[in-house]
């Protein structure tokens, strides 16, 4: 996959999806900023440059195409001045022009593209280079699957960790047919579970990540290496159902998130079995040879997590780890009423940080790189990008954790001829159904009308209280009675 | 080793069957010790080699090595046929005779990709030339006799004269509804040089035009070819799931009524039963009740109606995708098409492109999922105190757009044709048979394509791979996807497309079983320093003797060689 590497830091591609349209009665002003060479071709990099009241500059460059959005404080740190601009404009505005005599491209639909302080890149290139559907991301759908690996009441934070991240991917918009949940699901109804239904992942009793609606796919003693390897290879029994299968495509971005107990290598699955990063590495890999990813991001958080993703040798694996090789990955948020640690302090600042996250915002994964730094997760987070073909600038982070879906209007229309005597036949039938139909009840499943109006249950009798006490006490007396203290030694 | 009830006396001398019974005692140990050894290595290890393998069943890995740079020959059988009058006299007499076109496609990998048009030249008989004695274009088409190879993948071109008033001046070609296309004739000299070329332009627009191969080899051709429609059509399968979904949000303001039944039976059904080459297609329908779009429509007040601006259509979908459901039987790619009747509140509603501009057809479609169409309530029908009002969906206009959105998601776009083309109008099921026959194409280098993938990845993976298994059955299934594969290819290159479709069906359908057997994950991965927990205490307690008295023994042998060597 090829790239255009663009200048400045906190640059990313343009969405069609997003647009940004100028406000009426002003104009752009653009600039040329550069020349990128790529592929032995040229590649001219113009901007537009929008502020408010701002005079009108040079027109915008016919068929240029949108490359980058970056705002404008990160391009270039000094606010945007009318002395900058004045400095750039002399020389550089010139040059535009010229570029516009030049270079002729068709096919791409000039679209106005900047909002306040922003700054768009336009790249003046052959349209066989940065087409947009190369800068954009190539996935047409998303997936996940949310593996915790622990059981048990003291390990209530790898479920709500689990859950957390499950509750943000569902928010962000991917759905529960394209989510794999794994979990032990032993929190919830736990009898040691204060509140029980609930699972928490803030103090204080204030975030409830177990809602209404979780689908767990592999549930409890399910949560197996063989099954998650299988679900991941796809290797499933033939009668596994669509909701136990991972049934992506080549243009599927996957999210990978496991959590658990750890070690250098290693990851264990419910006190019994272990997957070893070079099994997992070696379920990726299978997984790119048939085309079943486009875009990975594995996320783990567990002690040791570096080490998991280490042996990872296939294309287009991004990776992040809690911790390095030897540190240890610490919990956060004890909670006194509920009687254990609530979360994982690297998961509950990814939460934290995907709670700020709406299905169009332009946070990229530098972002989440930077989500726990040591000072707050104790432990250093890790992160894998040399696999990755893009920039982790240009990688929103709804490219994985959501899903943005990629619409087209449809303009076309078959011609369709009513035909009106089979048309008129269905039509009678359908009516003479209506007619027959009587309206419609539900099976009685439960019967309530029998539970309400049902008497009151006679109580069994039950001797009052104390009468067993009583009863003692009169056999002792009656004993010492008849027999005298000096005499307790027959009884013994 | 002398057991103490033995009968000996101290002080009476047997120094010679003693030292003879201690000798055969210690050949006897030593033999029973080199049988041990013997034992072990002989038979012992085979059985801990034979019973720890993984078993690899065997693989046709040298004829899966030669897949990966074959040859691929597309063959268009084409038959050609001049009317009197549409060649120079002097060419007419060069008649019959064969034609061969054939034309590289650069590709990405090893694999080579050859497209040969089969140009079979033949002068009209009689029947055929009095329909061209026809009015008008259409009628000669219909009254033209029923060629002899009218099968996939076939075409049949006829040569008009030039100066025939069938087609409109302008135009140099018509392409029909069917398998069939007219060209202007000519009468320069080496008229059927450039007759060639015309009738390949032709040819080549109605089965193997680039877009079909790009569709079909997605990643394999270079760079600049991909586009984003190659995204848009689902993947080869073997069927295919419809869902034709009614929601209507507010049921306490419309009570609506879709005949999805009479609907499917004349516009859908006859549509698929031409498509029914390429699978299996199940149709079902629903009707959800307060399923709720993810956006909120704005208002506009100019034209006071609702709007859902172009980039707000992306969150549409997922909030009602939800509730949609799905078959948990079938594994089948599942298309949906949602018909969406705005609640009462928000209607009427418009769907806007990029610029504002209303959309025609109120509707929009994401790729490998399905589309999506407004359906706005007449809003005379408000004028009652009765509700729900009742709302009777005019299903023509529905699945005028369903139909047109299905043809973009099987990856049959509506056709481009150069300016002095003129297109026949498609038939009533909507969909012309040469356009089938593009798909089918597609479809069939798709598969092609996929099985390489799938056979050669699997090939790589076992190289890589110590642990997978392959059984029987597994190796079976390969073997039956790569004759499957190799007879595709054969019948590709002699041009029969429906039996070269099939057969790549069938290795597409082997290949994948055999790549997600269960039984290929039979084996976990165990790290080797736990293969050593697991051994040492097993052999350690044996072999420790073993290995001691075999020492022991060469020892022994080594002094007693010394020894013979001193008594010399």
């Amino acid at each position: 996959m090829e790239q255009v590497q663009f200048l400045g830091p906190g640059m990313d591609p343009v969405s069609e999806n997003r647009p940004h349209p100028v406000p009426s009665g002003e104009s752009l002003h653009w600039l040329t900023l550069g020349e990128v060479s790529h592929g032995g071709q040229q590649c001219f990099l113009v901007s537009a440059l929008w502020a408010p009241g701002m005079k009108a500059g040079p027109p915008q460059p016919a068929g240029s195409l949108p490359l980058a959005l970056a705002p404008l404080s990160t391009f270039s740190k000094r606010p945007l001045s009318t002395a900058v601009l004045e400095a750039l404009s002399a020389e550089e505005s010139s040059k535009a022009r010229n570029l516009e005599n030049r270079l002729e491209i068709d096919g791409f639909p000039p679209s106005p593209l900047v909002v306040k302080d922003f700054i768009v890149l336009r790249g003046l290139c052959s349209p066989a280079l940065g087409r947009p559907g190369q800068l954009l991301n190539g996935h047409t759908n998303n997936w996940a699957v949310l593996v915790c690996t622990s059981r048990f009441w003291f390990n209530y934070r790898h479920v709500a960790n689990t859950l957390s991240v499950y509750r943000s991917v569902k928010r962000l918009g991917i759905p529960d047919s394209h989510i794999v949940l794994m979990l032990a699901d032993d929190m919830a109804c736990n009898p040691r579970n204060p509140k029980p239904a609930t699972v928490f992942s803030h103090k204080n009793m204030e975030l409830n990540v177990y809602g209404d609606d979780v689908e767990v796919d592999y549930r409890s003693y399910e949560v197996t290496v063989e099954n998650f390897l299988r679900v991941l290879t796809g290797r499933v029994p033939p009668s596994t159902p669509r909701s136990k299968r991972l049934l992506s495509d080549d243009r599927s971005n996957i999210l990978i998130y496991m959590t658990g107990h750890g070690g250098n290598g290693f990851l264990k699955f419910q006190d019994s079995e272990e997957i070893t990063n070079v099994e997992l590495a070696d379920a990726f890999e299978q997984m790119w040879q048939k085309r079943r990813y486009h875009e990975m991001l594995f996320i783990i958080d567990t002690c040791q997590g570096a080490s998991m993703y280490e042996r990872f040798y296939s294309p287009n694996v991004m990776a992040l780890a809690s911790s390095q090789v030897g540190e240890d990955s610490l919990s956060h948020q004890p909670d006194l009423a509920i009687g254990v640690h609530l979360m994982d302090r690297y998961t509950f600042y990814v939460l934290e940080f995907l709670e700020e996250i709406h299905p169009a915002s332009q946070a990229n994964m530098n972002d989440l790189f930077q989500v726990c730094p040591k000072s707050l997760c104790v432990s250093t987070p890790g992160h894998r990008t040399d696999l990755f073909q893009r920039n982790p600038q240009n990688v929103l982070i709804t490219d994985f954790f959501g899903s943005v879906r990629k619409v087209e209007i449809t303009t076309e229309r078959v011609a369709l001829k009513p035909d009106p005597s089979s048309l008129g036949y269905s039509h009678l039938k359908c009516q003479k159904d209506e007619e027959l139909t009587e309206p419609l009840n539900y099976a009685e499943q439960l019967p309530v009308a029998q539970i309400i109006h049902q008497k009151p249950k006679q109580k069994e009798w039950h001797p009052p209280g104390g009468f067993i006490l009583g009863l003692w006490a009169l056999i002792l007396m009656v004993f010492f009675k008849t027999y005298g203290i000096k005499h307790m030694k027959y009884v013994f | 080793m002398r057991k103490s009830g033995l009968p000996w006396k101290p002080g009476s001398l047997q120094p010679a069957p003693r030292l003879a019974r201690r000798k055969t005692e210690k050949i006897r140990g030593k033999h029973a010790a080199l049988c041990f050894a013997t034992m072990a290595v002989m038979l012992g290890l085979p059985l801990w080699w034979k019973t720890t393998e993984t078993y690899r069943a065997a693989l046709p890995y040298s004829q899966i090595g030669h897949l990966d740079s074959m040859l691929l020959r597309l063959r268009v059988p084409v038959s050609v046929v001049f009317i009197q009058g549409s060649l120079p006299i002097v060419d007419q007499q060069k008649l019959p005779f064969t034609v061969v076109n054939e034309r590289d496609v650069p590709l990405k990998c090893k694999m080579k990709l050859k497209c040969r048009f089969q140009l079979a030249y033949r002068m009209a008989g009689s029947h055929e030339e009095k329909a061209f004695k026809k009015d008008t274009i259409e009628e000669a088409e219909a009254a033209l006799p029923l060629p002899k190879e009218d099968t996939l993948g076939s075409l049949n071109i006829f040569v008009i004269p030039e100066k025939s008033s069938l087609l409109p001046k302008d135009k140099m070609s018509y392409i029909g509804p069917k398998r069939t296309a007219f060209v202007r004739g000519t009468q320069v000299r080496q008229a059927l040089t450039v007759m060639g070329q015309r009738i390949l332009q032709v040819a080549q627009s109605m089965s193997l035009t680039d877009e079909v191969l790009a569709a079909a080899l997605g990643d394999r051709l270079p760079e600049d070819k991909v586009s984003l429609d190659k995204r848009r059509p689902l993947k080869s399968s073997l069927g295919y799931e419809i869902t034709f979904s009614l929601l209507n949000p507010d049921p306490k303001s419309h009570e609506v009524h879709w005949d999805i039944e009479g609907a499917v039976e004349n516009y859908v059904q006859p549509f698929l039963s031409l498509l029914s080459v390429v699978g299996n297609f199940s149709m079902d329908s629903q009707i959800l009740y307060y399923a709720m779009l993810g956006v909120t429509p704005r208002f506009d007040a100019a034209s006071s109606s609702y709007t859902l601006a172009a980039y707000s259509l992306p969150h549409v979908i997922n909030p009602v995708e939800a509730r949609l459901g799905s078959r948990a039987t079938s594994l089948y790619p599942v298309i949906n098409f949602l018909l969406y009747v705005p609640e009462r509140a928000h209607s009427p509603l418009y769907i806007q492109d990029k610029d504002g501009a209303r959309v025609a057809t109120n509707a929009f479609h994401s790729p490998r999922w399905g589309g999506i169409m407004v359906y706005n309530v007449d809003p005379s029908a408000y004028n009652t105190t009765k509700y729900p009002v009742k709302v009777d969906v005019d299903m023509v206009p529905v699945m005028e757009v369903f139909l047109s959105q299905m043809r973009l998601l099987f990856g049959i776009p509506p056709p481009q044709m150069p300016e002095n083309f003129l297109l026949g109008d498609p038939p009533r099921e909507g969909l012309r048979s040469w356009e089938v026959d593009r798909l089918v194409w597609a479809r069939t280098v798709e598969n092609v394509a996929t099985v390489v993938t799938t056979l050669t990845s699997l090939a790589e993976l076992l190289d890589k791979i110590g642990n997978i298994v392959i059984k029987d059955n597994v190796a079976s299934e390969v073997y039956r996807a790569v004759d499957a594969i190799q007879e595709a290819v054969v019948e590709l290159s002699a041009g029969n497309l429906e039996l070269a479709f099939r057969y790549s069906r069938e290795a597409v359908t082997s290949s994948e079983k055999a790549f997600f057997d269960p039984s290929l994950l039979h084996l976990l991965y165990f790290p080797d320093d736990q293969k050593f927990a697991i051994y040492i205490p097993l052999f350690l307690p044996m072999a420790v003797p073993i290995f001691l008295s075999m020492i022991k023994i060469i020892v022994e042998n080594q002094k007693a060689r010394k020894d013979i060597e001193k008594v010399d």
